[in-house]
């Protein structure tokens, strides 16, 4: 029986609010966490979310009628309280497969998080998961090589791999930024990285930069028989730029090269990801931006969202947080995310923020990158936290030492294997940790001058975007 | 300055080419390694020995020693696989392996008897500056 027309303005619910819909395999999911304006009942808003983000507008158009609404419109099915939050709630929303191209991240987001962020109806509105089906994670290129190719092209096994961001982050001579990377690297890490904001300032133009990188690192793999490299950041103004910056990378015979997926933008950075693949480069993704959209409890994007897209567009390293250093990032919610980068399932636990299962079929993994503000003593940690597949970055921790990069390098690159040798043995890290060092520091007078240097230095604030518990 | 200690790597110096994991920790004693090898069957994975000449210790692929020990647990004849493949190639670098064959990789490696001098001809060529 067809329907029949009527104009005029129709609530929300009345079409997108479905509690007795079972969701599909097939189907994307999403929870967002909404805050509605007072007065609006919590299923109205929910299923306006629904509706704002796939087929709905404002009031009933006839061109409705000339499709099949029921097979392409997004519902709202279930809604929870948020713990600890008397005015915001959890709303749960099924987006049919046909309203979203086969592999485009871009086309997701411009529906999920669209025009439906900026809706009057709510006051907040907040992303915090979402469940890629596996057509959608088949049809995403994913990261262009994974942690285990990167472990077998680097013949570095059964350990966290080391890095350090070179400093100051601005202002260095080319060939004085080289030397910086060759001390770096002599001393025991495998990577060095570029700042975020080194692109190819006067002070040192790109091309300059990644010669004398690589004259380092051919430098320090002669001496240490190990390999090495350094993420020569190939973010530029425009995408021709950046492959040109790419492709000059590969022809000095750079083994990994930097995007930063947010800035450079989402369609820009899948098309690098490719371009890894096919031309055998590692890469190493930074998250300029990410606390922008992030950090607001309340409105925006979680994390946890942002490193599924990454692993989706195509990236073997994602900066994900310490847990221990400088920046922000709640313990349980980075131990959920650095699980979504990493494992083939994740199940839902909401004690992580994780609220849906996410199979990931055959698309490999992505090392987190624990970065910012972390030194020698909270290796035990790091290495407890993060395990074997992970990237831990000491920047002043590493370029601070009293004696130089090269020892300051040496310093980790023990109290690291320490940790790891420790674990093995069945120590627990997280409790022995001061017994592990200051035992391989009786080896190492690089480590004992660590120990020494940053012995009282803690970044111990609270977090702003905490998992929501009840509070009461 | 007089504080500051020189960082002592030099490409002149074979002792300064290190093995990856736990190269730079002071060699593993038996009892280490021991333990080590425990912490390999304790996660399931599949014990190998490889071992080369020092000389092409950065070569892909070294010699693997027979096979890998697929399902091997006991700690002493692992032991005793890798003994047997030092003292059949007394200076070459030997290598203890744990295939993990769930995720297709090497859950770890480590050097066990690090060979003997003449190590890799260092080649000249390679250092020759780009800029």
């Amino acid at each position: 029986m067809a329907k029949t027309y009527q104009a005029g303005v129709k609530e929300y619910r009345d079409t997108y609010w479905d509690p007795d819909y079972t969701p599909k395999d097939s189907d994307i999911l999403a929870c967002f966490k909404i805050t509605p304006q007072p007065g609006v009942p919590r299923e109205e808003a929910a299923a306006a979310v629904a509706a704002e983000s796939s087929t709905g507008t404002w009031t009933t158009v006839w061109t409705d009628l000339l499709t099949d609404l029921d097979y392409y419109k997004g519902r709202a099915y279930a809604i929870e309280d948020v713990p600890g939050d008397d005015e915001a709630f959890y709303a749960f929303i099924a987006y049919p497969m046909g309203l979203f191209e086969e592999g485009s991240i871009v086309n997701v987001f411009t529906s999920l998080v669209g025009n439906v962020f900026g809706f009057k109806a709510v006051r907040g509105l907040r992303l915090e998961d979402i469940r890629f089906p596996l057509w959608f994670v088949a049809t995403c290129h994913g990261p262009p090589h994974g942690i285990y190719v990167e472990r077998d092209k680097l013949d570095k096994y059964g350990r966290p791999l080391l890095g350090c961001t070179i400093k100051p982050k601005l202002g260095l001579s080319a060939k004085n930024y080289g030397r910086a990377v060759y001390e770096c690297l002599r001393g025991g890490l495998d990577f060095t990285k570029d700042d975020e904001n080194v692109n190819s300032q006067p002070f040192m133009r790109w091309r300059d930069r990644f010669l004398f990188c690589q004259d380092a690192i051919d430098k320090a793999e002669a001496e240490t028989g190990e390999k090495k490299g350094h993420y020569l950041n190939v973010t530029a103004p425009d995408v021709e730029e950046m492959f040109k910056r790419a492709e000059f990378a590969k022809e000095v015979g750079s083994r990994i090269i930097m995007s930063d997926y947010l800035t450079l933008g989402w369609a820009a950075h899948q098309s690098l990801a490719k371009w890894c693949r096919d031309n055998g480069m590692l890469l190493h993704v930074h998250r300029a931006m990410h606390a922008v959209i992030d950090r607001n409890p309340n409105h925006g994007i979680n994390f946890r969202v942002l490193a599924k897209m990454l692993r989706l567009l195509g990236g073997d390293h994602l900066h994900s947080g310490t847990v221990v250093g400088k920046l922000e990032g709640d313990r349980a919610a980075t131990l959920g995310w650095i699980d979504l980068l990493r494992d083939r399932y994740v199940k839902e636990d909401r004690s992580r923020g994780i609220f849906f299962d996410q199979d990931w079929g055959q698309m490999p993994g992505v090392f987190p990158v624990a970065s910012g503000g972390i030194h020698v003593w909270h290796m035990p940690a790091l290495v407890s936290i993060f395990g074997d597949n992970s990237v831990l970055q000491f920047g002043g921790g590493t370029l601070g030492h009293p004696w130089g990069n090269a020892a300051g390098a040496a310093a980790n690159r023990i109290a690291l294997e320490a940790c790891v040798k420790a674990r093995n043995e069945g120590r627990e890290l997280e409790k022995e940790g001061k017994d592990i060092l200051t035992q391989a520091a009786k080896h190492s007078p690089e480590l004992k001058v660590a120990m020494e240097t940053w012995k009282e230095i803690k970044f111990e604030f609270d977090t702003v975007d905490k998992l929501d518990v009840q509070h009461r | 300055m007089s504080d500051i200690q020189d960082y002592p790597s030099r490409i002149s110096d074979p002792a300064s080419r290190k093995m990856e994991t736990f190269s730079y920790l002071p060699e593993l004693t038996r009892e280490e390694i021991r333990k080590q090898v425990e912490y390999i069957v304790s996660q399931g994975w599949n014990p190998a020995v490889e071992h080369i000449e020092p000389a092409y210790a950065r070569a892909t692929y070294w010699y693997m020693w027979k096979l890998p020990m697929f399902g091997e647990t006991d700690v002493d004849r692992i032991l005793a696989e890798v003994d047997a493949c030092h003292e059949a190639n007394p200076g070459n670098h030997v290598r203890l392996i744990g295939y993990d064959n769930t995720n297709q990789t090497q859950g770890t490696a480590m050097v066990v008897y690090r060979g003997t001098p003449p190590e890799q001809v260092f080649c000249a060529d390679k250092l020759t500056p780009r800029t």
